[in-house]
């Protein structure tokens, strides 16, 4: 017994592990979050995937076979237990408990008192005992029925959930008989040392399939690495959905996909699974699990940030796929890694509870509150160098009004566990990305910084000499230069080295008056050069030079030669259905019904035994009960003082 | 031979008196009423459920008389609240009886303050040992509860009225269950207390309530939590609508539980020992209180094992959450051992039971705040 609460409080305290360290990650996760040699130490101990671990295991067996032994050795008592109804007690021991009464009586009160115990609902046995007669009853022996059942239920969920569980896989590996593919290979290319025959006894698998097209196995992600389960049908993907609530929370995720005869390619069956409903096929059921992009074709406007043609070049691609550009000499490979056409949630950063369609996440009373709005169409990609090294961005199709302002946003960061950090181009009054990179374009071409000065000088000093007049352009151009070759931060060092530090303050002022005067000159430039209305020198103006300014600057840190604006999509969605066999689960819903039977026929069947001894001219009364409570105290007192009504009156 | 005259245990049916028939007529006549109206759009789920709750509350008004009082009233105030509504939501603010009583915001404040006050008046009652004002902390705690109900009933016809696709029983977010966990602690409480004949433990356990009210206010206020969401598809499930309630079965038991281990941690320490029920009630209450709360706990968790079964996939994947209701299921399986097989009784079971609610708030709400998973029902 005291080894059945140790276990009890060793299995809840090894639970606990699991619960406070996130299971299953990919190990990348873990080496980030521990370093190496923790990360080492945590994955001897198997805690990445504790609760199948051999120790955790050994753990749950101990508990199986401590309660086998405990029913096996009790059984008999029990059932004998259950049987008796210990007519054999004697005068003796009946003295001895704890509960017992004796009463004078006259007559012959055996009859009447027969009947008091089949009216409580009491059977009973006769015995005479020297010329005494012994009437022994009970009732409630169902309680004891209460052990067997908890305890075989807790013995059969066990078993149950063995019987679903991977163990089978892990002896495999262990004795080199399956073997986990860490490649990134297409399924057809996977080895037979590891794949699992479609007659695998169970198994729990996910697959992606994109809209149009299917899919014959699934993978088993284990550890680092992952197996590959052929199935017994193949299944195909005509069309997901998403539907929203006006809220924008989502309302239903829905695929519909048809089984289809693995060698003939026959359709079979035709049905539409949802969250909560999934279809069970030859054993096997097909889950609504996660969804995700199938490729999606972009159309793309790229624009060269270095160049200063102020036209985009086209660019396609489609996600899951890449595409590789030359730039200064340089060929940078962008591979499309995701797109959204909504995005109600905030900003960035890609929750995997996005993408899982079995969260119950939205439940939450405040989850939703702040991100009610969408934001619209956006897309990542990464641009790797020749060097391997990756940037990932996030783009947003549509202008989005910050400040009362409208920009197009460009998210950027160096490795996947970063928030993304955004640049943000000013959209001119027609709403379109020209303006600006118009201007950069003039910005960033030396030939037409004298003009740029020129027109400035002008429009600054128009009635003093001509003579102050070409100083002035002379350091303007100095200043466009220097701001051309790095932004804010050259023309900083340029302050520092250059100018005493009691004047750099008021120089830095200039500065940036200068430039941001000579770059509403360069706008107007090149907005009368385009055809374009002539700008106002007002404060809409002000603020987009101010913010053409900082975006150009932060260009300079942007890591791309290119910003890729998203012009039209042509979506294709997948779905993540997670497949499973488990035979085990009839065992383990068996094994449950049990239990809850056993639980409440043990705390609401009350068990009682009785005992009357009837002797000439007395009755010895004593009762007794496997539980002691108030109830049964109760329940004594009454008993007692009806045989005693019931002598009495006799 | 009048063996008649003392054998007081005749069959449950024979003790029923005209009113408990009445009240059952009422019952049946409203679930008749109610399906001859809306039984074109019912499933063979929703059929199976009208119909059964009337039996169930038939069963349980027979069992425990104020049960009947109760309903009747809470389904006339409901209705009231329902029809004045009138099919219009803005009614909540322009309606004198929506906007004061019975909006389910509003009820659910009325909920709260008489919770506090059936507190306060519990604790003047043991301090002033006046039977009397345990007897108004007794009202109050039957007024706080049927306005707790109220305002979940008008609270699910406030759904639909938001629109037909986001109507739902009202408990899918940890905003409701807390008001569904002040209500089932209540009741089992006022069970105890009728049972017992003792009303002194009240001002153990209407704190536990007053706590959880507590939390309600904060996150109404601080959080506005009170809005009515839809359900994502993860929720659309008829096992949500037994999971949640059995486990709130449960933990609305262990914090009894827990608080009576309080009282009786008081008396063994001989502090208000006189004012308080003698031990061996104590010890009994819990005990009780304990092997119910363990039933239906079980019962939940193995409804959500069917419902992850069919939403996840699985009947149990080790989510925090599961993990931790398996964590008090075997804090409790151990209590239960200890005292039925070792027969240990005393402070130990109680200072044990007191724990035991800690390892429950932490499954119930730690997990949410603390730890990920697929389960973060309803982060904070
Ligand atoms: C409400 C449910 C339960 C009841 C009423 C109950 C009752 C009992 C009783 C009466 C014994 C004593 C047997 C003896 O005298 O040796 C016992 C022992 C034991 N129980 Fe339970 N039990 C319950 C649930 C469980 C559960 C859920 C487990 C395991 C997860 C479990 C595991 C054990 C073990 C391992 C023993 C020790 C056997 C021994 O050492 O002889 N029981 N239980």
């Amino acid at each position: 017994m005291r080894f059945a609460i140790s276990l009890f409080t060793v299995l809840a305290i090894a639970s606990i592990i699991g619960t406070v360290l996130k299971q299953n990650e990919p190990y990348a996760n873990y080496i980030f979050q521990f370093g190496q040699f923790w990360f080492t130490v945590f994955q001897w101990m198997g805690l990445y995937d504790v609760y199948r671990t051999p120790w955790f295991v050994t753990i749950l067996a101990f508990l199986v076979v401590s309660t086998g032994t405990c029913v096996y050795r009790n059984l008999p008592g029990m059932l004998r237990e259950i049987r008796s109804y210990r007519e054999n007690a004697t005068e003796q021991s009946l003295r001895h408990f704890h509960h017992h009464g004796e009463f004078a009586s006259h007559g012959n009160p055996t009859a009447i008192l027969m009947q008091y115990l089949d009216v409580q609902g009491y059977r009973y046995r006769q015995q005479e005992q020297g010329g005494n007669l012994l009437i022994a009853a009970k009732r409630g022996s169902a309680n004891r029925v209460s052990y067997l059942f908890t305890h075989s239920a807790i013995i059969l969920i066990c078993l149950g959930g063995l019987l679903d569980s991977n163990l089978p896989l892990k002896v495999e590996q262990a004795f080199g008989i399956k073997r986990l593919e860490t490649r990134d290979i297409p399924a057809s290319q996977i080895p037979a040392i590891s794949r699992l025959s479609p007659d695998n006894l169970s198994f729990r698998g996910n697959v992606d399939i994109p809209e149009g097209e299917s899919a014959d196995v699934v993978f088993l992600n284990i550890a680092d690495g992952y197996l590959v389960q052929d199935l017994p049908f193949k299944i195909a993907l005509t069309k997901f959905h998403i539907s929203h609530y006006s809220t924008g929370q989502p309302k239903s995720f829905a695929s519909d996909i048809v089984i289809l005869d693995k060698t003939t390619g026959k359709p079979l069956l035709t049905h539409t699974i949802t969250v909560n409903h999934p279809l069970t096929y030859d054993g096997i059921a097909i889950y609504q699990a996660s969804f995700g992009d199938g490729g999606t074709r972009l159309n793309l406007d790229g624009w060269n940030l270095f160049d200063h043609q102020g036209t985009p070049f086209l660019v396609t691609g489609a996600v899951h796929k890449s595409t590789t550009l030359a730039a200064d000499n340089t060929r940078y490979t962008i591979e499309f890694t995701d797109f959204r056409p909504f995005n109600i949630e905030n900003r960035g950063g890609d929750d995997q509870t996005q993408h899982d369609t079995r969260s119950v996440f939205g439940g939450s009373a405040v989850a939703d509150k702040k991100n009610l709005h969408n934001v619209g169409p956006n897309f990542q990609y990464k641009v790797r160098r020749p060097d391997g090294q990756a940037r990932e961005y996030s783009n947003y199709m549509l202008p989005i009004k910050v400040d009362g302002r409208w920009y197009l946003l460009s998210g950027m960061r160096d490795a996947p566990n970063e928030a993304f950090r955004y640049i943000r181009f000013p959209l001119d009054p027609d709403r379109t990305l020209t303006g600006f990179m118009r201007l950069r374009g003039a910005m960033l071409n030396p030939a037409l910084f004298p003009q740029i000065a020129q027109r400035f000088a002008q429009s600054v000093l128009h009635d003093t000499n001509p003579a102050t007049q070409a100083q002035l352009a002379d350091s303007t151009v100095k200043i466009l230069e220097i701001f051309s070759k790095g932004g804010y931060k050259t023309l900083s060092t340029f302050i520092a080295n250059k100018i005493p530090a009691a004047q750099r303050d008021l120089a830095a002022q200039t500065y940036l008056k200068i430039l941001a005067l000579s770059a509403f000159e360069a706008y107007r430039m090149t907005q009368v050069q385009a055809g374009r209305p002539a700008p106002k020198a007002d404060d809409a103006t002000g603020w987009f030079i101010r913010d053409s300014l900082t975006a150009m600057n932060d260009i300079f840190f942007y890591g791309a030669p290119v910003y890729l604006q998203l012009s039209t999509y042509d979506e294709v969605k997948a779905t993540g259905l997670q497949l499973t066999r488990t035979p085990g689960e009839f065992i383990v819903f068996g094994g449950s019904g049990l239990l809850v039977l056993g639980i409440f026929t043990g705390f609401f069947v009350r068990e009682r035994r009785l005992w009357l001894l009837i002797k000439p001219d007395q009755v010895l009364f004593a009762m007794s009960s496997s539980r002691k409570t108030l109830d049964f105290e109760k329940d004594f007192a009454l008993r007692k003082q009806h045989i005693m009504e019931i002598l009495k009156e006799n | 031979m009048q063996l008649s005259q003392t054998m007081p245990r005749p069959a449950l049916i024979k003790q029923l008196n005209i009113f408990d028939w009445l009240f059952s007529a009422l019952l049946w006549g409203g679930a008749i009423y109610a399906f001859n109206l809306y039984g074109t759009h019912m499933d063979s789920y929703e059929k199976v459920f009208l119909f059964g709750a009337a039996a169930v509350f038939s069963a349980l008004g027979w069992f425990w008389k104020p049960i009947r009082m109760l309903l009747l009233t809470v389904a006339v105030l409901s209705l009231m609240g329902i029809a004045d509504y009138h099919g219009d939501l803005a009614r909540a603010q322009s309606s004198f009886f929506l906007k004061y009583i019975l909006a389910s915001q509003t009820a659910v404040m009325w909920m709260s303050v008489l919770f506090v006050m059936a507190t306060l008046t519990y604790w003047i009652g043991l301090a002033a040992r006046s039977d009397f004002a345990a007897q108004v902390g007794s009202a109050l705690t039957w007024s706080a509860l049927t306005m707790g109900i109220v305002g979940l009933l008008v609270r699910w016809y406030e759904s639909y009225l938001i629109s037909p696709d986001v109507g739902h029983i009202p408990v899918s977010n940890l905003y409701e269950v807390f008001i569904l966990f002040s209500i089932i602690t209540a009741l089992l409480y006022l069970y105890y207390e009728a049972h017992y004949a003792t009303r002194q433990m009240g001002a153990f356990v209407l704190p536990v309530i007053s706590a959880a009210v507590g939390f309600l206010l904060w996150y109404t206020f601080d959080r506005q939590a009170q809005s009515i969401q839809p359900l994502v598809p993860a929720l659309q499930s008829y096992w949500m609508k037994i999971h949640v309630p059995a486990n709130f079965i449960g933990y609305g038991s262990f914090s009894l539980a827990a608080m009576v281990g309080v009282a009786y941690l008081f008396v063994d320490k001989g502090i208000l020992a006189s004012r308080l029920p003698k031990l061996d009630v104590l010890d009994d209450v819990m005990y009780k209180s304990i092997a119910v709360g363990f039933g239906f706990f079980t019962l939940a968790t193995i409804l959500g094992a069917l419902w992850a079964s069919e939403a996840w996939g699985g009947y149990w994947s080790w989510d925090p959450k599961e993990t931790w209701a398996l964590i008090v299921w075997l804090n409790y399986a151990a209590w239960l051992h200890i005292r039925l097989v070792k027969g240990l009784r005393g402070p130990v079971l109680a200072w044990w039971a007191v724990v035991g609610l800690f390892v429950t708030v932490f499954a119930f709400l730690g997990v949410n705040m603390f730890l990920s998973g697929l389960h973060s029902y309803g982060t904070l």
